[in-house]
């Protein structure tokens, strides 16, 4: 059968399971959606190419498979990078496929041109320019393998406008993957294994530092299986939340700058840490000289390059997360840690105690009793997507997250604009879900364009602005280490309840603590897009907070003010 | 110093990736070759990197990842053999030339071009007794070198080859598809 190399683009993409692409047209790609026209696949309209790869990803990351995003070449190609930087970074599986210049042109600065395979090789797992049309389903299934095994990544696929329009043969069962042969490293060491086995059975103040991967590798029932087997708390990253429980005991919330206190201090004093899924990042460790010093540390990891990349490690697993705890597990005596447990809890001090919602109503507003009470009204079942900066570590603060892929955030890149795009892109993935978006005056005005592909697309999701009139996390950096000198950090915001209403979205303001709750309630009752603009106090800050460059227990605390640090647990 | 071996895809665009990611890792290379192998579709790589040990590991792992690379093995610390090529073009006159051409000797080099005012000597071995020749060649005035920087294998039984198709990853025989990744299969 004689098909373009468009055609076999769009027959792959459906051959491969994709059903939505999120994407933006142009004269390169056109002949592409041509053939998108004529296919069962569902592209949505962006309003900007960085939009479509958020969406790709938010995608990604709600469903566990791969993310499309499409665009032309030159300037849709370019306004990808910062979407295709924040997948990589979070190792999130998207592929990009952007159209280019005939094949006859490329290098010729032709109009719309650019390098695209050049200026994304650092932020890709793998890139690549196609310029035969019958080199398209092959490629195109090499990129999602690449994509989404491994340590997943963002793989970006340049197709020149010749090879979209030739027409070739086109046969799926000769397409097959051709990827170069690779040597496969034995990683399994076994003198490594039977030392981690020997340090996690015979440690007195063990601590589990949980990640992504462990979602990554579906590894949740494993490790859940693992931790009560071994009897060990656990301390969660940014991106691990959600993959163990917030309500299980041993969950002792998140860890590193904005960490709890008491995760914090447990670390500095555990005996050994088992790291799983994770890497050691600087927002995670604080000054590594000072990181803790009094345990050995076990590191179960995937990517070889990060073992003793930021931390020296005393016993490395190199392999999928789920494989290597489940060797473990015949192995884990059931250790009674009641004492260290008992000191974890003692750490707490009072601050899970003052129960925030106990406090009496000041009359202020605060981002955190939002987010507490978003958590209570959704139950803690909703997909939240944040964007960057205090609303996000207040998300991760007071929504307890017990599923895994229902916190979608930008962690490693932290990127500004992520979250609303990335719900659109969750809710594709999820229609069922009860998505919301969290998010910043600051980041949401970044990508706020995108309300008019909500409405396009007639799609339901809630979204909470969480205004305090500032780039408040900025603004929380120069309060404490730029004597107050707040530099191009106040913020004029457009009124978001008349704009939304201008893109012809429901859109309502908040500003009294009894408002919350039923604005909440009303939003979830909607059967369309609502938008909540929650006019909050400008200039809290988030507590506690490890300065960047510090030793993990130097925290600064939050002064004595009517607001606690955390909630309580759930 | 630390010294790696890779085999990579001979395809445009793999040199790049390769010294893109010692750029972005911040390891200055010292010295990056590349040439053909017996088998036309991979290239053999020996890269010397400005870095510590802890450099070292961090560059072979990460090379690794890179599709196009095959196999990526840092050889410091074992038994290697090492060398480089210099041609280095010499003032040399009626007068001097003999005393050129015995301490060409010395060192086991060869001349391979002689002008009237000038000759070039070839010279292979390790990189110190290049710089050895080197030394004592530039008081007679040095007018131009080319050196091909340097090329390792390790010695004996130590056999450092491109994977074979036994040895090689699964990936390529692998289908995967958007709505049934690995990750999905709990």
């Amino acid at each position: 059968m004689k098909l373009t190399g468009a055609e076999i683009l769009c027959e792959s993409l459906t051959r491969l399971g994709v059903r939505h692409i999120f994407g933006y047209p142009g004269g390169a790609i056109l002949p592409v959606y041509d053939a998108l026209g004529k296919s069962k696949l569902h592209h949505i309209l962006v309003r900007h190419e960085q939009g479509a790869t958020h969406m790709a990803d938010g995608y990604a990351r709600a469903s566990g498979g791969v993310g499309v995003a499409m665009a032309t070449s030159g300037p849709g190609a370019t306004n990808m990078v910062t979407g295709i930087a924040t997948a990589m970074l979070d190792s999130s599986p998207v592929v990009c496929i952007t159209g280019n210049v005939s094949s006859k042109l490329l290098g010729s600065d032709a109009f719309q041109e650019v390098d695209i395979t050049g200026i994304t090789m650092p932020i890709t797992r793998h890139n690549v320019v196609v310029t035969r049309a019958e080199d398209i389903a092959r490629t195109l299934r090499e990129a999602f393998l690449i994509a989404n095994s491994g340590r997943p990544g963002p793989v970006l696929v340049d197709v020149t406008k010749d090879a979209q329009q030739a027409s070739v043969e086109f046969d799926w069962d000769k397409s097959v993957p051709k990827l170069p042969r690779k040597r496969v490293r034995d990683n399994h060491d076994q003198a490594e294994f039977d030392r981690a086995v020997e340090l996690l059975n015979s440690a007195k103040r063990p601590l589990i530092l949980a990640g992504r991967g462990i979602m990554l590798s579906g590894a949740m029932r494993s490790f859940a299986q693992f931790v009560h087997s071994a009897n060990i708390p656990v301390a969660m990253t940014l991106l691990g939340i959600g993959c163990f429980p917030a309500k299980d005991p041993l969950n002792l919330g998140m860890m590193g700058m904005h960490g709890e206190a008491w995760v914090n201090n447990a670390i500095q004093e555990a005996d050994l840490l088992v790291a799983v899924g994770m890497r050691f990042d600087d927002r995670v460790t604080g000054d590594l000289r000072t990181y803790a010093k009094n345990a050995r540390k076990i590191h179960i990891e995937i990517d070889r390059a990060e073992i003793n990349k930021n931390v020296a490690v005393d016993a490395a697993l190199i392999g999928d997360a789920r494989e290597t705890l489940d060797r473990l597990l015949p192995h884990m005596r059931s250790c009674d840690h009641a004492p260290w447990l008992h000191h974890i809890a003692g750490l707490r001090g009072d601050s899970a105690v003052r129960d925030i919602q106990s406090l009496p109503d000041s009359g202020h507003l605060y981002a955190a009793h939002v987010i507490n009470d978003l958590w209570k009204e959704t139950r803690g079942e909703a997909i939240v997507v944040t964007d960057v900066g205090q609303h996000q570590m207040w998300e991760a603060q007071y929504y307890h997250h017990d599923q895994p892929r229902t916190l979608i955030t930008s962690g490693g890149l932290g990127t500004m604009g992520f979250a609303l795009p990335a719900a659109i892109g969750a809710k594709f993935a999820k229609p069922e879900a009860d998505v919301w978006v969290v998010v910043g005056d600051g980041g949401f005005q970044m990508t706020m364009s995108e309300l008019a592909t909500i409405v396009q697309e007639k799609i339901k999701i809630n979204i909470a602005i969480i205004n305090n009139g500032f780039l408040g996390m900025v603004r929380q950096w120069q309060e404490f280490f730029y004597d107050k000198r707040y530099v191009a950090t106040p913020l004029v915001a457009p009124d978001f309840a008349a704009l939304a209403n201008a893109f012809g979205i429901r859109g309502e303001r908040v500003t009294g603590r009894g408002d919350v709750i039923p604005a909440i309630r009303a939003a979830r009752e909607s059967a369309e897009t609502v938008l909540i603009d929650f006019r909050v106090e400008q200039e809290d800050s988030v507590y506690p907070m490890v300065p960047a460059g510090a030793s993990l227990n130097e925290m600064i605390r939050r002064p004595n003010s009517p607001l606690v640090e955390t909630a309580t647990e759930p | 110093m630390q010294t790696l071996v890779a085999y990579v895809e001979n395809k445009p665009g793999v040199l790049n990736r390769v010294s893109s990611l010692a750029r972005r890792l911040a390891i200055n290379i010292d010295s990056l070759t590349v040439g053909p192998t017996d088998d036309e579709a991979v290239a053999r790589m020996t890269i010397v990197a400005h870095t510590d040990e802890k450099g070292g590991h961090r560059l072979e792992a990460s090379l690794e990842k890179l599709v196009d690379v095959l196999l990526a093995e840092n050889v410091s610390g074992r038994s290697l053999l090492e060398r480089d090529l210099a041609l280095i073009k010499v003032q040399a006159n009626q007068e001097n030339r003999p005393h050129l051409m015995d301490l060409v000797k010395v060192f086991r080099a060869r001349v391979v071009d002689v002008a009237p005012e000038s000759l070039i000597i070839e010279v292979s071995g390790a990189a110190d007794k290049i710089d050895g020749l080197l030394e004592v060649l530039r008081p007679f005035g040095v007018l131009e070198m080319a050196r091909s920087g340097r090329i390792s294998m390790t010695r004996g039984c130590d056999l450092l080859r491109p994977p074979t198709a036994s040895e090689v990853s699964g990936l390529g025989e692998q289908t995967l598809s958007a709505t049934q990744p690995a990750a999905l299969a709990e």
